[in-house]
C-alpha cells in the first residue's frame, strides 16, 4: 500500500506544479516584498524591523490562504470529476488515498514555507547590500537576521503550521464537500487558533467581576475552546526574526503540537471519509 | 447524501481520533499560560496606520484595541499592576483609540477611573491632564470625566488650584442642556473651600439670577448656601474697629 500512497502524493505534487501554483506563490511573495519596501520607506524609525515584521506576517497569512484554496479547489475538482470514485474502486483502502493526499499537500506546504523563508532571506540580503552601497551604513536587524539560524527555525515552524493547515483543509473538504464552507471554516479556525491566547487573557480580566457566574461560565468556555485548538500563536513567531529569540525547544514544542493535532485531524478526516457513501 | 454506519469506520481510525483528542487536551493543559506583562505594552502605531488597519471602519478596531489595552491591566488572580505600565505609552494608546472613535467614552473612563488611581502622583497628574485635554475636544459629551478629574484633584491630590481650573473649564465649556447644573456649580464650592467667599458668592448669585436652575429644592439649597457664604464672608472680613 505504501507505494500507492507515495504515487498519490507524487501526483498531488505534480498537479500543484502543473496548475502553476509555484508561480502564483512567487508572484504573491514578490508583491509582498515590494509592499514591505514601501512600508520600510514610510516608517519613521526602526524601518528594517517594520519591513521584516510586515513581510513575515503577511507572507505567513498569504501562504495559509494560497495553500488552503489550492487544496480545497483540487479536492473538490477530484470529487466532481469522480476521480475519487475511480481511485477507491481500485484495490486501495480509503486510508491509503487519504494518506497519499495528505502527504502530497504536506509536501506543497513545506515548499511554500521554503519559498517564504527564501524571500525573507533575499529581502534581508538585498537590504544589507543596499544599505552598504547607497547609504554607506549597516543595518543590525538585517545583518543579524541574514546570519542567524532563527530564520531557518522560523521557516521550519512555518512549514509545520502550514502542514497543520493542509490537514485541516483536507478534513474540511472531506466533511463539507464544497469550497465555500470548507474555506470559511478553515479561516475562522485559523483566526481563532492564532488569537485564542489573547481571548483567554481578555476573558480573565479582574475588572469583569470574576465571581459573577456569567463571567465564570465565559472563562470556562474560552478555556475549553483553548484546549481543543492548536496553539498556533506559538508557531513562526515574528519575534524570532526580529529579536533572534527562537530556540530549538520552542521549535520542538511546535513539532509536538503539530504531531498531536495532525493526528487528530487525520483521525477525524479518515472517520468522515470512511462514513462517506460514494 | 446518506452516510455509511459508524461500524464502517475501522477501529484503528476511531482509536487514533480519540487518542489524539485526549493527547491534545492534556498537551494544552500542560502548556504554560500566556500572561500580559506591563513591559510588553508597545507604543501604538500612528493614527493613519491604525485607520488603514481598520479598513474604513474604525469603531470596531477602536473597541478591539481598548479591550486589548485592558488586558495589560490585569493578570489572572493578581491585583491590577497599573503602576508598572509606561504611562507615556498608555496615554498614546488612549489618545489613538479616541481618534478612531471620538464618541466613545471608554478611554476616558479608563484614564480617570483606572489609570489615575495608582499611588503615584506624577502618573495621576498625567492621566488627569490627559482627561482635561481630551475634554476640551468635546466638552458636552466628555464632561463626566472632567468632573471626576476635578474631584480627584481636590480630594486625592489636594491640589485646589488644579481642581478649580478643571471646574472653571467645566463650567465654561460644558454648556449643553444635558449637562447637569451641579457640574457648573463645582467651581463655586471650590472657591468656598479656598476661602474665596466673595467670588463664590458672586458666582452663586449670578447662577440663581440667570434662571438656569428651575428645581425649587435646588433653588432652596443654593439660597441657603448663598446665605452661609455671606455669613462666612462677613466673619472673615477684618474688624473695622
Amino acid at each position: 500500500m505504501l507505494s500507492k500512497v507515495f504515487t498519490i502524493a507524487r501526483f498531488t505534487l505534480l498537479e500543484a506544479l502543473r496548475t502553476r501554483l509555484p508561480w502564483i506563490v512567487v508572484i504573491i511573495l514578490a508583491l509582498l516584498s515590494l509592499g514591505s519596501v514601501f512600508v520600510q520607506h514610510i516608517a519613521v524609525t526602526e524601518s528594517d524591523r517594520v519591513q521584516i515584521g510586515f513581510l513575515a506576517a503577511s507572507a505567513r497569512m498569504a501562504a495559509m490562504f494560497v495553500l488552503s484554496l489550492h487544496l480545497a479547489g483540487s479536492m473538490v475538482r477530484e470529487f466532481d470529476d469522480k476521480v475519487v470514485d475511480l481511485l477507491l474502486s481500485l484495490a486501495l483502502p480509503r486510508a491509503g488515498y487519504y494518506l497519499g493526499k495528505l502527504l502530497g499537500f504536506s509536501g506543497i506546504a513545506v515548499a511554500i514555507a521554503a519559498l517564504a523563508t527564501l524571500t525573507i532571506f533575499a529581502v534581508a540580503l538585498l537590504g544589507m547590500i543596499g544599505a552598504k552601497f547607497f547609504t554607506h551604513s549597516s543595518s543590525t536587524t538585517l545583518s543579524a537576521l541574514a546570519s542567524s539560524p532563527d530564520l531557518v527555525l522560523w521557516g521550519l515552524s512555518l512549514a509545520m503550521e502550514l502542514m497543520l493547515i493542509a490537514a485541516l483543509t483536507l478534513f474540511c473538504v472531506i466533511t463539507f464537500a464544497h469550497i465555500m464552507p470548507a474555506i470559511s471554516f478553515v479561516v475562522a479556525f485559523y483566526m481563532l487558533a492564532r488569537s485564542i491566547n489573547a481571548v483567554r487573557l481578555l476573558s480573565m480580566s479582574q475588572l469583569l467581576a470574576p465571581n459573577d457566574w456569567n463571567n465564570r461560565a465565559m472563562v470556562r468556555l474560552v478555556e475549553t475552546l483553548a484546549w481543543l485548538l492548536p496553539d498556533l500563536d506559538r508557531f513562526a513567531s515574528t519575534a524570532w526574526l526580529l529579536e533572534q529569540n527562537g530556540s530549538l525547544t520552542a521549535l520542538g514544542l511546535n513539532g509536538v503540537q503539530a504531531l498531536i493535532y495532525g493526528s487528530l485531524l487525520l483521525g477525524a478526516g479518515l472517520f468522515d471519509l470512511y462514513r462517506k457513501n460514494l | 447524501m446518506k452516510q455509511r454506519p459508524f461500524t464502517s469506520v475501522p477501529r484503528p481510525v476511531v482509536a487514533l481520533a480519540v487518542l489524539a483528542l485526549a493527547t491534545q487536551v492534556v498537551f494544552a493543559v500542560l502548556q504554560p499560560r500566556l500572561q500580559a506583562r506591563a513591559e510588553q505594552l508597545p507604543a501604538p502605531p500612528s493614527a493613519p496606520v491604525l485607520r488603514a488597519m481598520s479598513l474604513g471602519d474604525p469603531i470596531p478596531l477602536a473597541q478591539l484595541w481598548t479591550l486589548w489595552l485592558q488586558a495589560f491591566d490585569n493578570q489572572p488572580g493578581i491585583s491590577i499592576p497599573f503602576l508598572d505600565l509606561d504611562y507615556g505609552k498608555v496615554e498614546a494608546w488612549l489618545q489613538r483609540i479616541l481618534q478612531l472613535d471620538p464618541h466613545g467614552q471608554y478611554p476616558l473612563m479608563m484614564a480617570s477611573q483606572l489609570y489615575a488611581q495608582v499611588p503615584d502622583e506624577r502618573k495621576q497628574r498625567q492621566m488627569l491632564d490627559f482627561v482635561h485635554r481630551e475634554f476640551l475636544g468635546d466638552p458636552n459629551r466628555r464632561w463626566p470625566w472632567m468632573a471626576h478629574a476635578a474631584i480627584m484633584a481636590r480630594h486625592r491630590l489636594n491640589d485646589l488650584p488644579l481642581a478649580l481650573s478643571f471646574a472653571r473649564d467645566l463650567a465654561a465649556h460644558a454648556t449643553a442642556p444635558n449637562v447637569p447644573h451641579w457640574a457648573g456649580q463645582m467651581q463655586i464650592f471650590l472657591y468656598e473651600d479656598m476661602g474665596e467667599y466673595e467670588t463664590a458668592r458672586v458666582l452663586l448669585g449670578g447662577l440663581l439670577d440667570s434662571g438656569a436652575v428651575q428645581d425649587p429644592h435646588e433653588i432652596h439649597f443654593l439660597i441657603e448656601r448663598l446665605n452661609k457664604l455671606k455669613e462666612a464672608e462677613k466673619s472673615s472680613q477684618p474688624s473695622e474697629n
